[in-house]
């Protein structure tokens, strides 16, 4: 074999090794960026499912309707969660819609229910309690856009 | 099998990769041919088409069983595997030429041993992708995994050295010509314990602390646990006589601890005890001997590895680690090129050496890229802990994805001088059935917690037999984390 082969040989599978490592690299970039085009498909629970997809709004009462529930403080700080018809359960449990791993949070803390387009924040017994902005959570209580809920260390909020 | 419009899977990705990597595979067998006999043979692209369909089948299992696992891992870890075929082809056909044999076929000597290996192994990961459905599913068997993995990681420890003992380190079980490494496997299953138990304990373990110099360091106590696997794994230096094995279980530990608590004081207290242990044992070597002996060897090889005391030792001489690192040396920046080298001047470059003889023949550039894409096998890995709910699926993934780059620095570490060798097989590259199972069978279930981290939530997942606590309609809204 000449010389010249075996050298673009040797060079050329070099070139190919990384070639495959920039193109999994590659991969993996669009999938970190596939994040945000999900978005548009999200998941709107059973039952509501075109809505979000047609971008058509469900009616609403009064004023904005929630659209999502954004973690502004604790662990889990940037996480939002997009609201559908189903209630938000909060908790440590790993069953919870809302897994916070916070240590002064009970695994079956707080509850969010839909009513009638007014999301309503409802504490499940927990040790250390809900608050909603100052007040503690003691019955169901309506959630305005914008208020903190405060679960230990980690704080909800609804957002159009 | 739903697969849900719009969704992507990333299937295709896998595939395209896959079939890339295989390229490459056949890439380096055509050099070798052209550098071994002159001409590339015209089936030369058998051994790469071979363990193409092997992958391409696990693909296929992980298309229907596990559709949002992570494109990324499998065709990583086949690239690294069909070059360890590919690279074991190399050398039996150097022996075959050198001893004037005939060119062995495609499934005789050590790389069709390996290809018959990576065959098993995939059948492994598939069956295991198959039977578990959700990974939660393992958490109900921790405390019989753990009691499983402690006994394989024992049991070379109490048989006859005639029977465990290689190259001095007793770590086997040698039944006839075929030998196994049970070590290998109790990581797996020491993993899943370790993430079970801490899940369990977390809160004592991290709430409870003295803060010293604004570290949080925990109650006296709470350090059972970790001293008992300390002195656990020194025992396991003392009787198996070797440090990667302790390293690599301590290590675990560790840092499975460091993940549940997010306490960085574990990390410092689990580095002191180490370096002290085997500071001490090191000592005890000098002084005492006896089954510390083998490790001072190592030790003294290591700080010196070129004199001439070392190279003339009794016991255990640096003659390997040297020839190890000149092949890397001769290799240089590009290497001699794919079949050129002469990996025989190292003595065990089938398994424990492969690096170093791949090395001289690829270089530093393309050992660079190998190291590359460990550490994105690990990074996706890590991914999937980050991404998956549940705490049990976090510290397995984390767990797994920690030992399989632990392991990849203790050998290359050991090769290039680094730490004090010690012998550990290659993940997915070395010659060596034991290795490659029971690293496939991490991959699979990497995949599976992948698969359950990216799946949206409200796809129905097919839990055979899984946890049904959880009413259908919590699951009902999806996480994402905004983009700052």
């Amino acid at each position: 074999m000449p010389e010249f082969v075996l050298t673009v040989a040797r060079f050329g599978f070099l070139i190919l090794l990384w070639i495959f490592v920039f193109t999994v690299v590659g991969v993996i970039r669009r999938d970190l960026f596939a994040g945000g085009r999900t978005k548009s498909i999200v998941a709107s629970p059973r039952g509501v499912g075109g809505a979000v997809l047609q971008g058509r709004p469900a009616k609403v009462k009064r004023g904005k309707a929630a659209r999502q529930l954004v973690v502004t403080a604790g662990n889990l700080a940037g996480t939002r969660i997009t609201l559908g018809e189903a209630p938000i359960t909060i908790g440590r449990a790993e069953d919870s819609t809302l897994v916070i791993t916070d240590d002064f949070a009970s695994a079956r803390h707080a509850r969010l229910v839909p009513r009638e387009g007014q999301w309503f924040v409802e504490d499940l017994g927990s040790t250390n309690g809900t608050y909603l902005d100052r007040g503690k959570v003691s019955g169901p209580t309506p959630v305005p856009l914008g208020v903190p809920i405060r679960i230990g260390r980690t704080s909800l909020e609804l957002r159009p | 099998m739903s697969r849900i419009r719009g969704l992507k899977t990333r299937r295709n990705a896998e595939l395209g990769l896959l079939v890339f990597a295989m390229l490459l595979v056949a890439a380096f067998g055509a050099t070798v041919e052209a550098n071994q006999f002159d001409e590339i043979r015209p089936n030369f692209w058998v051994p790469a088409g071979l363990i193409g369909i092997l992958f391409f089948g696990l693909h296929m299992v992980v298309r229907f069983t596990a559709p949002f696992a992570d494109p990324v891992l499998l065709p990583s870890v086949a690239l690294i595997n069909g070059i360890g075929v590919a690279f074991l082809r190399r050398l039996d056909l150097e022996n075959a030429i050198a001893n004037k044999l005939a060119i062995p076929g495609f499934f005789a000597e050590t790389s069709g041993r390996q290809l018959a290996w990576t065959l098993l192994s995939l059948i492994l990961a598939a069956v295991l992708l198959l039977l578990l459905r959700d990974h939660r599913v393992v958490s109900r068997y921790a405390y019989t995994l753990g009691l499983v993995g402690i006994v394989l990681m024992m049991i070379p420890a109490v048989l006859p050295a005639s029977i465990s003992e290689v190259n001095g380190a007793k770590l086997w079980i040698r039944l006839g010509s075929v030998s196994i490494q049970p070590g290998e496997f109790a990581k797996l299953a020491l993993v899943s314990f370790f993430a079970y138990y801490l899940v369990r304990k977390r809160e004592v373990l991290s709430l409870a602390s003295h803060r010293v110099l604004g570290i949080d360091f925990p109650r006296g106590r709470d350090l059972g646990p970790v001293l008992t696997v300390w002195l656990f794994s020194l025992l396991v230096l003392v009787f198996e006589k070797d440090l990667g094995t302790a390293l690599l279980y301590f290590g675990l530990f560790i840092v499975t601890l460091y993940v549940a608590t997010e306490r960085s004081s574990w990390l410092i207290i689990g580095l002191l005890l180490f370096f002290g242990g085997v500071y001490v044992a090191y000592l005890l070597g000098d002084v005492v001997g006896g089954p510390f002996a083998n490790f001072y060897d190592r030790a003294e090889i290591w700080l010196d590895p070129f004199s001439q005391e070392n190279y003339e030792r009794k016991s255990g001489n640096s003659y390997q680690l040297v020839q190890g690192l000149l092949g890397l040396g001769t290799g240089g920046l590009f290497g001699t090129g794919p079949g050129a080298g002469s990996p025989f001047k190292v003595p065990e470059v089938r398994t424990d050496f492969i690096f170093a003889g791949l090395g001289e023949e690829i270089g530093l550039f393309g050992l660079a890229a190998l190291l590359i894409i460990y550490l994105l096998i690990v990074e996706r890995g890590l991914h999937a802990a980050l991404a998956v709910r549940d705490s049990f699926g976090k510290l397995v993934a984390g767990g797994l994805a920690f030992t399989l780059g632990l392991q990849v620095f203790v050998i290359l570490g050991g090769i290039t001088g680094l730490i004090p060798l010690t012998g550990q097989t290659t993940p997915f590259l070395s010659a060596g059935g034991s290795s490659l199972m029971a690293n496939w069978l991490l991959i699979a279930m990497l995949l599976r917690i992948s698969d359950a981290a990216r799946r949206p939530a409200n796809t129905p997942a097919e839990r055979a037999g899984g946890p049904k606590k959880a009413p259908t309609q919590l699951h009902g809204a999806m996480t994402e984390v905004i983009k700052p």
